[in-house]
């Protein structure tokens, strides 16, 4: 079954290449991917996440029922409209899939990945046992992404074109800080993203969609395919689900630990046993870490590829593999997220039979349009 | 041309050739009738006496998006008839490039060392990859015409 978002026509009418993506198709990019990741770099860029999926979790155990659901804490979550990144995992502390968590008015709102979304609802609906909950998928709301330095200015200049109250939203759409959204009618607008840079994540109901797309596309933003989504995300050393880390990857060797809330040491969990066991190993250097890696000459690092890894001392370690590499648009080189041994000093990829010395660096690339690591 | 290593861009993997959109269909008319193809999606063009220009088509650029990186054989290498000479790598995956036909390097096409989206912009003009002396003519019978490469585009 093929699924479209409400935008599909728009999509073709921008000249998207369309690819399917987990069922629905979607537009990989519409002419040149380097451009549309300079333009979200430089200054703004819409994407349609529609394929995206929406949960709202309500009822008096809803905060009880998330505390379990997830690893990070949404007791964190101390006014409505913040946002909070978190892992869902099962009890051997493998990642069920990653995810934002709102807090809303009624309740929370997860937006967990589309190509998980079966396996998702299925284990969030096991998981309501004992607890007064509702979860609900949202399949009536879709998601623009609007990024880029310029972003925000261009999404209040538009806001009177597409029926809204302009002056006022504008005004609550600014005073966003980061990870923080407000609700405005039926539109929730956020100041998330996967892209490294300033910008906003617009759920909405579908059928709103094509408005907001042409009024945004009209004040001169440009689509954006998610072939450009990739590389910007891992410029900026976000995780890929699937790519990344999956159910047999622990959050700490994910270059997850920070969406870990250890405390209170009393919230149990799903996964936290297993958590505490890894944490010991990961002390013990028995547990791989994931962390960056660049290649500065000609060549391009691609998943799959694997790392031959040595201690500071030159001792050979167990070998590594690239989970997401990619060409840099923003840093003209290769760069990747590795996964290799804990004390892994030096590294070496295999690519095409040849040894190539790498350089490591801290998984966080590009941020705001410019190199972060040394 | 094959991929070799394909970097999925999403939460799920892509099929091999995309789905078109309102972008220009490969017909007979965008595929020039002075080059021959071979099946793997590179061309070759009778220059001068006994010298060939090889490249990859429009086709081949389109599957491939945005191509960060060529690397090309050396100057008086001989080489046999699909033999892999040269690796492209795009920002989705890496391909090596196969000679369509057997003979000694005469030169490449360093601009696209530093440029090589020119073979995105222009891969049948100012994209070309090397000039080969061919060794044996008769090779070029074996390669599709532009309406026979046209339509074995079309049934990928």
């Amino acid at each position: 079954m093929t699924n479209r978002t409400s935008l599909y026509q728009h999509h073709l009418d921008a000249g998207a290449k369309m690819v399917d993506f987990s069922g629905w198709e979607m537009p990989i990019n519409y002419g040149s991917q380097i451009e549309e990741h300079t333009q979200v770099r430089t200054a703004a860029g819409v994407f349609d996440v529609s394929h995206m999926t929406v949960v709202d979790v309500s009822g008096v155990d809803a905060e009880a029922y998330l505390q379990r659901l997830l690893a990070n804490d949404v007791a964190r979550l101390d006014e409505v409209g913040r946002a909070l990144y978190s892992g869902m995992l099962n009890d051997d502390g493998g990642v069920i899939d990653d995810l934002i968590v709102y807090r809303m008015t009624f309740g929370y709102r997860l937006v967990v990945n589309c190509a998980t979304r079966v396996k998702d609802l299925r284990w969030m609906a096991l998981q309501t046992t004992g607890f007064a909950v509702s979860v609900e998928e949202r399949p009536g709301l879709g998601i623009l992404a609007i990024h880029g330095p310029e972003s925000i200015e261009r999404v209040c200049a538009i806001l009177n074109d597409c029926g809204r109250e302009g002056e006022s939203e504008a005004a609550a759409i600014r005073a966003l800080g980061n990870f923080r959204g407000v609700e405005l009618g039926d539109w929730f607008v956020a100041r998330t993203g996967y892209t490294g840079e300033k910008g906003l994540e617009v759920i909405l109901p579908t059928e709103q969609a094509p408005q907001l797309w042409e009024a945004l596309l009209a004040g001169g933003v440009k689509p954006i395919g998610l072939g450009a989504r990739d590389t910007l995300r891992l410029e900026a050393g976000m995780n890929l689900y699937g790519h990344d880390m999956d159910e047999t990857v622990s959050p700490l060797s994910a270059n997850m630990g920070f969406s870990i809330a250890w405390e209170p040491s009393k919230r149990d969990f799903i996964g936290r046993a297993a958590l505490i066991a890894q944490r010991a190993e990961l002390e013990e250097g028995r547990l791989p870490i994931l962390t960056g890696v660049v290649l500065e000459e000609r060549g391009v690092l691609r998943e799959g590829q694997t790392l031959s890894c040595r201690d500071a001392d030159g001792n050979e370690l167990a070998q590594g593999v690239v989970t997401s590499g990619t060409f840099s648009p923003t840093l003209k080189h290769s760069i990747a997220l590795v996964r290799v041994p804990t004390y892994t000093a030096s590294c070496e990829v295999d690519m095409r039979g040849k040894a190539i010395p790498v350089r490591m660096v801290k998984p966080n690339f590009v941020r705001f349009g410019k190199k972060v690591f040394e | 041309m094959r991929a070799n290593y394909a970097s999925d861009n999403s939460e799920q993997p892509a099929p091999a050739l995309p789905q078109r959109a309102k972008r220009e269909e490969h017909n007979v008319s965008t595929i020039p009738d002075n080059c021959k193809f071979a099946t793997s999606h590179e061309w070759v063009r009778i220059d001068e006496d006994g010298i060939a220009t090889v490249g990859i088509s429009d086709h081949a650029q389109d599957a491939l998006g945005d191509i960060v990186f060529v690397d090309l054989p050396e100057v008086g290498a001989t080489i046999h008839a699909k033999d892999e000479v040269a690796v492209v790598e795009s920002v989705k995956a890496a391909s090596d490039v196969y000679s369509p036909v057997s003979g000694e390097i005469v030169e490449i096409n360093e601009e696209l060392l530093d440029a090589p989206e020119t073979v995105n912009s222009v891969p049948y003009d100012g994209g070309w990859f090397f000039k080969i002396r061919l060794e044996d003519a008769a090779e070029l019978d074996e390669l599709l015409d532009a309406e026979a490469y046209a339509e074995h585009c079309e049934g990928e």
